[in-house]
C-alpha cells in the first residue's frame, strides 16, 4: 500500500496529484501529517504544499474540465466528509488520463459520486440562505449563529452582501468557530473569543437591539397562526426543515 | 472590535411598533393562510445601491409550519373586513370572527423588518374587499409603491388582485409587483354562482386578461428599449378550490390547460377545501379535506408541465376523475401497456420520461450517460430511479424481462399497491399457523 501525507489543505491535495505523476506512484491513501498509518505500509511519502506546483495542476485541470466542474471540485472539499479528499484525487487522475472529458459518465462510480457529494454541499448552502436567522443587536448588527454539517457557510457570503448590504451583519459558525462580518463594505472573517454573548443561540437581553424582541415575538405569532390545523403534517414539516436546524431558528426557540 | 461587539450605543431611538400590532398580525395571517399560493419563483433581480434585498429566480423557502407548508413570503391581508359573502371564504362577511385592518406604514414596516432578518422572501399581499374594488386595490398598490420607492425594497412582492378593480390600478400594481393574481377558486360558472352570488368568472378573467396585456406589451417594450419597466416579471398565477363543489378533476385539469396557454400565466394551485363554514349547507359535511385527491391534481399538473402529458392523456369521459390510489403517470402507464417496455439504452428522451419511477432528472441522467456506457439496472438505482415501479416498463442491458406485458396491467397494478406488511407482523401469523392452540 503507498501512502502520502499532506497537510490536509486543497492545495495539499493538489501538491499531492503534482507529486504523484511526477513521481509516478499514486497513493492507496491519502493521510493528514501526523495521521497513524495502517500497517503493511510498502511505501510512505510527504507531500510539501507548494503553491506553483498546485496552481499548474489547477491550470491543467482547467483544460480538462468546465468551469462548473471545477467548481464541484472544491464543493466536495467543502463537504468535509471522510474520504473526499481520496474522492477528489480519484476523480482528477481520471479527468487527467482520460483522452475525452469524463464528466458527464455518471455510470463511474467516482464521477456519480463527486456529482451526489457537490449536491449535499449545495443543497446545505441553499438550506443556510433559507435558514440564516439574524437577531438585531444593540450596536445595530445583525447576528446569526448556524451549524452546518458541511463546511458551507463561505458559498453563502455572495448572496448575503448582495441582499443584506445596506445592514451589518455577522453569519458565525459554531461548529467550526469563525464566522464572517460584513461592515456595508467588505466582507472579514472573524472569530470570536467564546460564545457567551449567545447562550442558547440567543443573543441575551442586554445585548439586543431595543425592538428585537418585539419582532421576534412578531414572527412566532405569525409563525403559529399560519399553520392549518385540519392538514397537521410533522413528517413533512421535518422533512424540509430538519431538525439539527432548530435551535437557531427564531420561531422555534423558546 | 470583539470587547464593544453587540452593545447599545448610548442613544436610541424608540421604535414607533406597538405591542397591539402582534393581534393584528395573529388576526389577519389566520385570515390569509387559506391562500395556498407561496412561491418566490420567476424573477431574479441584484440589489440596487443603497437598497435593500434581491430576488432569487429559483424561489427560496424560510421555513416550513406544522402542516409541512413552505413560508416563504409574509402571507398577510392588509385587512379582513369583506363586502362579500362567498360561502367557501373564512373571511365572509356573515362570518363571526375578529376583524383588523393594517395601516399602510404597519405593514410596510412588518415587511422590511421580518426581511432585514430573513424571515421572508418578500411580501404576499392580499385583502378582503372593503367599500369598493377599487378603494381596496388603491390602498395596496401604496403598500407596494411605498416598499419600492421609499424603501428601495427589491426582495420580491406577490399581489391578489381584487375582481372588478380597474385597469388603471392593474396596471400599477404590475409596475410594482412581481407576480400578480387572480384566484377562480370555483372551476365552474354556475357552481361559483351557488356559493358566490355577488361574483362571476368575467369579473375574475378580465383582471387576468389586464395582466396579460401588461405582461406581453412590457416584453414588446423591452425588446426595443433595454430601460423600460418591466411588468409583474413572475407573470400570474391562480388557485381552484378543491371538493367544495361537484366538479370533475376532467373540468378542473381542462381549466388549466387552457389556462396553461396563456403566455403569462405560471402556475395552478390546488387548495383542498377545508370545511371553514360548516353551518352552509351549500357545501359539503367533509370529515377531513381531501388531500390525496389535491395532491392528485398536483401530479397531473406536473405531468402536463414537465412530462410533455395532454390534458386528455390524463383524464377524459371514461375516467373523468384521477385514480386516488396510484400517481396518474402510473395510471397512464397501466391503461397503455402497449407503449412499454421501453429501452432505457435507446428510447429517446421523451419516452424515458413516461416510464413510471423515472423522474425528469433521472430521464436526463440517463440521456448523457449511456453515450459513455450501456446501463443496467445498477446504475439506475445509483442515479436515483425508482426500480420498484419502473422495473415492470423498461427493458435494460441485464434485468431479468418481466414487464407489464409479461402479466397483466392488473397484476402490476397489485403488485404496487399490495400495502407492504410489517416486519415481524408476517411471522407472528405464520407462528400461530405452526402452533394453534
Amino acid at each position: 500500500m503507498i501512502i502520502f501525507h499532506y497537510d490536509k489543505t486543497f492545495e495539499g491535495l493538489l501538491t499531492a496529484v503534482f507529486d504523484a505523476y511526477y513521481r509516478k506512484t499514486f497513493p492507496d491513501r491519502l493521510l493528514g501529517l501526523e495521521e497513524l498509518e495502517p500497517l503493511f505500509v510498502d511505501e510512505s511519502y510527504m507531500v510539501v504544499t507548494d503553491e506553483e506546483k498546485s496552481g499548474r495542476v489547477w491550470k491543467g485541470l482547467a483544460k480538462k474540465l468546465s468551469p462548473i466542474t471545477r467548481n464541484m471540485l472544491s464543493y466536495v472539499w467543502m463537504s468535509e466528509l471522510p474520504g473526499s479528499d481520496e474522492l477528489i484525487f480519484r476523480y482528477i487522475r481520471k479527468a487527467l488520463d482520460s483522452t475525452h472529458s469524463i464528466e458527464m459518465n455518471f455510470a463511474d462510480d467516482d464521477v456519480l459520486q463527486m456529482r451526489n457529494v457537490a449536491q449535499k454541499v449545495n443543497k446545505e448552502k441553499h438550506r443556510l440562505i433559507e435558514l440564516v436567522r439574524f437577531q438585531k443587536a444593540a450596536d445595530d448588527i445583525f447576528f446569526a449563529p448556524v451549524s452546518p454539517d458541511h463546511n458551507s457557510l463561505p458559498l453563502t457570503l455572495e448572496h448575503f452582501t448582495d441582499r443584506f448590504a445596506d445592514q451589518k451583519w455577522i453569519i458565525y459558525d459554531t461548529k467550526r468557530n469563525y464566522g464572517y462580518y460584513y461592515d456595508m463594505k467588505t466582507v472579514t472573517e472573524m472569530t470570536l473569543d467564546s460564545h457567551d454573548l449567545f447562550p442558547e443561540g440567543k443573543l441575551d437581553e442586554k445585548r439586543m437591539a431595543e425592538d428585537e424582541r418585539l419582532f421576534q415575538e412578531l414572527w412566532k405569532g405569525y409563525f403559529k397562526s399560519m399553520t392549518i390545523k385540519e392538514r397537521i403534517n410533522l413528517k413533512l414539516q421535518r422533512q424540509h426543515m430538519p431538525q439539527r436546524y432548530w435551535k437557531y431558528l427564531t420561531e422555534k426557540q423558546k | 472590535m470583539i470587547l464593544t461587539l453587540f452593545s447599545r450605543p448610548k442613544s436610541v431611538t424608540l421604535h414607533s411598533m406597538k405591542e397591539e400590532i402582534l393581534e393584528k398580525l395573529k388576526t389577519l395571517a389566520e385570515s390569509a393562510k387559506y391562500d395556498v399560493s407561496c412561491s418566490s419563483s420567476g424573477t431574479t433581480r441584484k440589489n440596487t445601491p443603497g437598497g435593500i434585498g434581491s430576488t432569487a429566480g429559483w424561489g427560496i423557502c424560510h421555513s416550513f409550519t406544522e402542516d409541512g407548508r413552505c413560508v416563504s413570503l409574509l402571507k398577510i391581508m392588509l385587512t379582513n373586513y369583506c363586502i362579500y359573502d362567498c360561502a367557501y371564504c373564512i373571511n365572509r362577511r356573515t362570518n363571526d370572527i375578529r376583524r383588523a385592518t393594517f395601516s399602510v406604514e404597519e405593514l410596510v414596516e412588518l415587511t422590511i423588518e421580518f426581511y432585514r432578518r430573513n424571515y421572508i422572501e418578500g411580501l404576499f399581499l392580499s385583502s378582503g374587499v372593503i367599500n369598493t374594488p377599487d378603494y381596496t386595490m388603491e390602498r395596496m398598490v401604496r403598500v407596494l409603491k411605498q416598499l419600492r420607492t421609499v424603501h428601495r425594497y427589491n426582495g420580491y412582492i406577490h399581489m391578489k388582485s381584487i375582481p372588478g378593480a380597474s385597469e388603471q390600478l392593474v396596471r400599477e400594481a404590475g409596475l410594482y409587483a412581481d407576480r400578480l393574481s387572480v384566484n377562480i377558486e370555483i372551476p365552474t360558472e354556475e357552481n361559483l354562482k351557488m356559493l358566490a352570488p355577488e361574483k362571476d368568472h368575467k369579473s375574475v378573467f378580465a383582471p387576468m386578461l389586464y395582466i396579460q396585456q401588461g405582461v406581453l406589451e412590457s416584453g414588446e417594450e423591452r425588446r426595443k428599449f433595454n430601460s423600460a419597466p418591466r411588468f409583474a416579471p413572475a407573470g400570474q398565477s391562480t388557485q381552484m378550490i378543491i371538493g367544495a363543489t361537484d366538479d370533475s378533476d376532467k373540468q378542473i385539469l381542462n381549466i388549466s390547460a387552457s389556462m396553461y396557454q396563456q403566455p403569462s400565466l405560471k402556475r395552478v394551485y390546488y387548495s383542498g377545501y377545508i370545511p371553514i363554514n360548516t353551518n352552509d349547507n351549500r357545501l359539503p359535511a367533509l370529515v377531513k379535506p381531501p388531500l390525496v385527491r389535491e395532491n392528485r391534481l398536483y401530479q397531473a399538473d406536473w405531468l402536463m408541465r414537465f412530462y410533455e402529458f395532454k390534458v386528455d392523456e390524463i383524464v377524459d369521459d371514461k375516467f373523468p376523475n384521477l385514480d386516488l390510489e396510484i400517481d396518474p403517470k402510473l395510471a397512464w402507464a397501466l391503461r397503455h401497456p402497449e407503449h412499454f417496455p421501453v429501452d432505457i439504452n435507446k428510447a429517446d428522451y421523451s419516452q424515458i420520461l413516461r416510464i413510471p419511477g423515472i423522474g425528469v432528472k433521472s430521464a436526463k441522467l440517463i440521456v448523457v450517460t449511456r453515450r459513455y456506457s450501456r446501463l443496467n439496472s445498477e446504475s439506475l438505482k445509483k442515479m436515483g430511479v425508482s426500480l420498484k415501479k419502473a422495473q415492470y416498463f423498461i427493458t435494460c442491458n441485464e434485468l431479468a424481462a418481466f414487464n407489464v406485458n409479461d402479466t397483466s396491467p392488473e397484476y402490476v397494478r397489485r403488485l404496487l399497491t399490495e400495502k407492504k406488511m410489517a416486519k415481524g407482523k408476517d411471522n407472528k401469523q405464520q407462528t400461530a399457523l405452526l402452533f394453534p392452540e
